[in-house]
């Protein structure tokens, strides 16, 4: 994210009014009047009000609030469902609000795909007809658009299925298929409108889990809308919170968490903000694997590829952590005929204590990548902590 | 002192403007009276010309086709008692009637039906409309029709056409604002045009509910055409007015019975044809 800052879609003093005087209750909103005078004195709903914020490209950001926030008007202001009554909506030099109808549609088919809070699925199509939907909208060929669907409807993990229809599916599964008909559109930008929050709990942390994966592999640009903190903590790379149609905070989830803008953030994170005496040791999982100091670069790949992961701990012989090395490390070792891990493995990652406050441990997320070692006194090493878990320690404590 | 209020003469105005209608546009009704002539006489003779056995297997295979054995059984129950009552000939008179006012109206109904679902000022203009075709006495119809088409059947197909009409466009209207936001906007958010949005989402969808309005058109289709034996339409209704002015009730109920019997079968058909479109 931070090595790839572009801008994708810059959204300025984007307001939204609803009802047929939008011009009196912008006047008012100068004013310095605020949605519930301007409703008494006009009758009409400020939906959005001066909305300023960056999608950066191959970012997920997250746009939170509550019901009446303005979240949905918002996403639909991206891609102009809802007209907006004001602003700009710039994405690669095009300003949306002032297309024509026929730009519009080309925008639209090029830049966005959605998926939506219900599914959207359509009922008289198969699985893989409604996958196909986008491209057959763009006048693809027909041969073309099987196979780009078909592939898509694999990433998402609906092959052999093409041929049901939405209705004989499980939630989950025709969520699956609402994204394989964004995927398979291959737009610039992923508009998620709540998109899982109709799936129970259970198959909701899978599909961001899954959501996660597919956003780290195709670095697509992704808006994600949720009412929910904790998802937006554990997916976002970056939160708009919204209140009331505006803006109050924008921030990565370590920020928000750590330095809430105001109070009405500081109540809404209350709940969660519990790391102030959760220490590391709380967000602390087993490790998985670990190697030798004595083992070669094959065995590393191997015990990496066996627990899926990106990057391995090196301990000695009294199990103390002297190293790591990582998937990329470990693949370079073996082609140059490395004998021991040892000699590429790198220094560069923390270590802490398991009475490490957590709230320390996001600044370590920021500056470093691999995954932090907990170990005791003799740097013999306790556990791992990940950067989900932390969020997702937080998180539950937020709900005791 | 009663004030008198003079009496509007409402009747006269629509007459005058009748008879403006019909001595300004006759060319035009006789053109219309000659092409709907020669479609009734050619699906006539086109049903009349088949033998009635080979007729009557066609439409019990149709049945076993589009729905069942058992509506394909009663198909042939019904049609051999009509056979047996010497009212074949009056029953396929109906029949094709029907079928020309039913396709007639329903040319007109799905468009009209369509623009008034997508546009709401075309909406409120036309819901008084149908009210008005839907609730005036059916009869009243077939004065009107007279002068403009003469005495016979093409007046019948006239009267029924505008008899029938309002439900296959109020279900196609209700049909299509039925296909919930979220499909029409998922259309959109695609790029959809206005095109592709109707006919690949928001008509497949509102079939089922388009079809339902077809099947009370036909409905209205079939009483309309009995009634309008008054002004010398022929089939079943002219064999009850027979029966009526002879005042012979078992003649009267005898042709009352076949149109009861082809009712039910085209409501069947139809409906299985429906649920076809359920998918």
């Amino acid at each position: 994210m931070s090595d790839n800052r572009n801008v994708k879609i810059r959204v300025r003093n984007l307001s939204k009014v609803f009802g047929a005087q939008p011009k009196k209750a912008l006047e008012l909103r100068d004013q310095g009047l605020k949605r519930p005078e301007i409703l008494d004195k006009t009758g009409q709903t400020l939906g959005l009000s001066n909305i300023d914020f960056d999608v950066y490209e191959g970012e997920l950001l997250v746009i939170m609030g509550l019901s009446g926030s303005g979240k949905s008007t918002l996403i639909r202001c991206l891609n102009r469902l809802i007209d907006p009554t004001e602003g700009e909506i710039v994405i690669d030099g095009q300003n949306i609000p002032s297309l024509k109808e026929k730009e519009l549609l080309e925008c639209r088919r090029r830049h966005f795909s959605m998926v939506f809070q219900n599914f959207a699925l359509f009922p008289h199509r198969t699985v893989q007809q409604n996958a196909e939907f986008g491209l057959e909208i763009r006048g693809i060929d027909a041969k073309e658009r099987t196979e780009t669907a078909r592939n898509a409807l694999k990433q998402v993990g609906l092959e052999g299925w093409e041929d049901a229809y939405p209705r004989q599916l499980s939630g989950g599964m025709q969520q699956r298929v609402g994204l394989a008909r964004a995927l398979a559109n291959d737009a610039s930008v992923l508009l998620m409108d709540e998109a899982f929050s109709a799936l129970d709990p259970l198959i909701r942390g899978d599909m961001q889990q899954e959501l996660l994966q597919l956003q780290h592999r195709m670095k697509k640009t992704t808006v994600f809308i949720t009412h929910d903190l904790d998802e937006a903590l554990s997916i976002g790379d970056r939160i708009v919170l919204l209140k009331d149609g505006e803006v109050v905070q924008i921030g990565t989830p370590e920020e928000i968490l750590t330095k809430p803008a105001d109070d009405y953030v500081r109540r809404f994170i209350e709940g969660v903000d519990k790391s102030r005496i959760l220490s590391a040791e709380s967000a602390m999982r087993k490790v998985r694997s670990t190697v030798r100091d004595t083992d070669g670069p094959r065995t590393a790949l191997r015990k990496m590829r066996d627990h899926s992961l990106d990057s391995i701990y090196i301990l000695d012989r009294d199990r103390r952590l002297i190293g790591l090395i990582d998937a990329d490390a470990a693949s370079q070792a073996l082609e140059d005929g490395k004998q021991t891990v040892t000699e590429v493995m790198t220094q560069d990652f923390r270590k802490v204590t398991r009475d490490e406050p957590l709230h320390n441990l996001f600044a370590m997320f920021s500056e470093n990548r691999f995954p932090i070692a907990v170990v005791d006194d003799d740097q013999v090493l306790q556990g791992v902590v990940v950067k989900g878990a932390v969020l997702d320690e937080l998180a539950q404590a937020g709900d005791h | 002192m009663a004030i008198e209020f003079p009496r509007i003469p409402l009747g006269d105005w629509i007459e005058n403007g009748l008879n403006w209608l019909t001595s300004e546009y006759s060319g035009v009704t006789r053109g219309i009276s000659g092409i709907t002539q020669t479609g009734i006489d050619g699906l006539n003779d086109a049903l009349m010309w088949l033998p009635d056995w080979s007729l009557l297997v066609i439409i019990a295979g149709l049945c076993w086709w589009l729905a069942n054995i058992r509506l394909a059984i009663g198909a042939v129950a019904g049609l051999a008692l009509i056979m047996d009552l010497g009212l074949w000939d009056p029953m396929i008179e109906t029949l094709t009637l029907v079928v020309i006012a039913t396709l007639v109206a329903v040319v007109i109904a799905l468009p009209v039906g369509i623009a008034a679902a997508l546009s709401e000022r075309l909406y409120k203009t036309i819901m008084p409309v149908l009210d008005f075709m839907q609730t005036m006495p059916a009869f009243v119809y077939l004065i009107p029709a007279i002068p403009f088409f003469g005495i016979g059947s093409v007046s019948a197909i006239f009267a029924t056409v505008i008899f029938s009409m309002p439900p296959a466009i109020r279900f196609t209207t209700l049909g299509i604002r039925q296909v919930p936001t979220e499909l029409v906007e998922a259309a959109d958010a695609y790029g959809a045009t206005r095109g592709q949005k109707l006919f690949k989402v928001q008509l497949p969808l509102s079939l089922p509910t388009v079809m339902a309005g077809i099947n009370q058109t036909i409905m209205l289709a079939l009483s309309m055409v009995v009634i309008a034996a008054m002004i010398g339409a022929d089939g079943l209704g002219s064999e009850v007015w027979r029966a009526i002015q002879r005042l012979r009730p078992g003649d009267g109920f005898e042709a009352g019975i076949a149109v009861v019997i082809l009712a039910m079968l085209l409501d069947r058909l139809t409906q299985s044809l429906r649920k076809q479109g359920k998918g």
